[in-house]
């Protein structure tokens, strides 16, 4: 289970539908996200949004449709564990760290390597392993705070902890739901600087309904709609296309 | 539960660990000299009742620890804890009543419980019971086992919480009305008791008391260091990631059944051995030990103690137990009154438990 062609997208989703005691969360949604790639997606509440994460990342199944990761890899067969070890990091709205471990240890848990019962009871953190962890604690800023109680960080570190901990999979794909909801302006600005500088190693989709954040950032973006595409382009284009004004930015 | 339990760094600093040791010296050498030597007119002597009430006390604790782990640590709940303990007990009951040998009060071969039965020969699952080393096995194996089977398909099925508890109190209540049977072959509601001997020594000696005792705290001690160490390395990180946040542990690569599995199997088993340990030491097994009540009577000594701190549960257990056994001698109505007022403080107003508040005395963050 690898991705065999550096070229291909990375995800591929078509046709993918989901419905809930007969109400559609997702109508035919197709997408394709290329590696590398920074992608925006917008839409009112209840445009299948979470829906769509989760079915990226197996928590549900489509009732219909294709979801590949590379070209090998069907999303709509694999466990939710299989799928975070192939490379999709999923970041929560609400900041999910473990709150009683440290940000050094929260990083540890999240180290990419054999995560079975017997070798958790023998490990033993290699050099390699220190070095990554330091590593990411520069990429999200947390070196003066490695060794705090992740429960007293601020609502901000918190959710870059939480990216770092993405980040410690090395992940190929990074879903971010909400990522500055809550956030302080500066915060937000920082955010973006780091999901500008993850953007080419990482592909990241980033789900967010803070516009001014999202225009800041978007190279594409992608609107949904009651479970399909609604428009897809640059953020000048979709701002102008009549059908986005009218079920979600004209409110 | 959600931000009152402190990272998972119990008895690190020195003091504690010197603290510890020198309890422990303190019980397997001053007071079996105090009991053994020390003649029985002395103000010093400790009698041989007070021996086997620590003795019964020390099994509690590594009960209590056993429990601490799966609930402190993983967040796991159990309300049927004392089942792995009373199978433990059963299983070296069973050695033991093999032991009395003719000197029951029939004469027989087989244990007295039988031949009142009108039983003429032994059940199958009692072969090879008259050997003590089967019987250390099964200790392990019984409780062990069972707990990996039903753990398995809980913890597979995702049953968590307040779910899993009651279904804890069902699996306990379930194996207490089966050994009530008479014809499930362990003794009926009267259970096994008078015991003679345990590998040629008699049980009444207080020599082959002490000796039990001195064995109860070394395995407790055995137990806090093994716990100890599990939790301050990494897999004890992640347990504490299952209590804390499941769900980012499972999108971090790991498969959580893996981990309750182990650090419950484990916990069975180390009740199942404080089981074994206590039986011999009190002279009787019988089902009540597998009540509901008698489980819950046990989560009660860890959140008295002080979850999640591994030492917090031997103190809870042994404050719990000494005041139970004052308590039902003194005023026997007022027990449960106590122990549901207890209860209520600690989960009201201590919720990390004696050792909390005395963190929190010594100017610490608990």
């Amino acid at each position: 289970m690898r991705l065999d062609t550096p070229q291909g997208p990375v995800l591929y989703l078509d046709g993918v539908t989901v419905s809930f005691d007969g109400f559609k969360a997702l109508a035919g949604l197709s997408l394709i996200i290329e590696p590398g790639e920074l992608r925006c997606i917008i839409g009112p509440n209840g445009a299948g949004k979470t829906t769509m994460m989760d079915v990226i990342t197996g928590k549900t199944r489509p009732d219909t449709g294709e979801a590949f990761f590379g070209e090998a890899n069907d999303l709509t067969r694999l466990s939710e564990t299989d799928i975070a070890e192939l490379g999709i990091g999923r970041k929560f709205q609400k900041p999910t760290v473990f709150r009683n471990h440290s940000v050094l240890e929260n990083l540890e848990l999240a180290l990419k390597t054999d995560k079975s019962v017997f070798r958790t009871l023998g490990a033993k953190l290699t050099q390699a392993q220190a070095q990554r962890m330091d590593q990411t604690l520069d990429v999200i800023g947390l070196r003066m705070q490695a060794h705090r109680t992740a429960d007293l960080l601020s609502h901000g570190q918190k959710q870059w902890l939480e990216i770092g901990i993405l980040l410690m999979q090395e992940p190929k794909l990074l879903l971010l739901d909400e990522p500055v909801a809550g956030m302080t302006d500066e915060e937000t600005a920082r955010t973006g600087e780091l999901f500008q500088s993850l953007a080419g190693k990482h592909s990241l989709v980033v789900v967010e309904h803070d516009m001014h954040f999202v225009a800041s950032i978007a190279r594409t973006v992608t609107v949904l709609h009651e479970g399909k595409v609604l428009a897809e382009g640059t953020m000048d284009r979709v701002r102008e296309d009549p059908r986005v004004v009218e079920v979600y930015l004209g409110r | 539960m959600t931000g009152v339990l402190a990272p998972p760094r119990p008895l690190q600093s020195r003091r504690a660990i010197a603290a510890v040791a020198f309890a422990y010296a303190f019980l397997v050498i001053v007071v079996p000299v105090l009991n053994l030597a020390v003649p029985a007119g002395s103000a010093f002597h400790v009698s041989d009742y007070t021996v086997s009430l620590v003795g019964k006390i020390l099994c509690y604790a590594i009960v209590a620890l056993a429990v601490d782990l799966i609930w402190g640590y993983a967040g796991i709940l159990s309300l049927g804890h004392g089942l792995f303990f009373a199978l433990g007990g059963y299983a070296m009951g069973m050695y033991l009543m093999r032991s009395i040998g003719r000197e029951g009060v029939y004469q027989s071969d087989l244990p007295d419980f039988m031949v009142f039965l009108d039983w003429k020969e032994l059940p199958w699952y009692w072969f090879g019971s008259q050997r003590f080393l089967q019987a250390c096995l099964f200790v392990i194996l019984a409780p062990g086992l069972l707990a990996l089977v039903f753990g398995w398909f809980a913890f597979r099925s995702r049953i968590r919480g307040v779910y899993f508890s009651i279904i804890t109190q069902a699996l306990t209540f379930a194996f207490m009305l089966l050994f009530f049977r008479n014809n499930t072959g362990f003794g009926g509601n009267n259970g096994f008791t008078d015991f003679k001997r345990i590998l040629g020594f008699p049980l009444a000696s207080p020599r082959t008391k002490v000796a039990l005792y001195v064995l109860s705290a070394t395995a407790l001690l055995g137990a806090l260091a093994l716990c100890r160490s599990l939790v301050l390395s990494k897999f004890g990180r992640v347990l504490t990631a299952i209590r804390d946040e499941e769900s980012r542990l499972r999108f971090c690569g790991y498969d959580p059944v893996g981990y309750k599995l182990f650090v419950w199997t484990l916990s069975a088993v180390m009740c199942g051995i404080a089981g074994a340990l206590y039986v011999p030491q009190v002279g009787i097994i019988n089902p009540s030990e597998m009540s509901p009540a008698n489980s819950v009577e046990i989560a009660i000594w860890v959140a008295v103690g002080g979850r999640a701190s591994l030492i917090g549960p031997v103190v809870g257990a042994a404050l719990v137990n000494g005041a139970k056994s004052w308590l039902t001698v003194s005023f026997p109505d007022l027990w449960l009154y106590v122990l549901g007022l207890m209860f209520i403080l600690v989960t009201r107003y201590m919720p990390r438990g004696v050792v909390g508040l005395l963190l929190l005395a010594r100017g610490r963050k608990p």
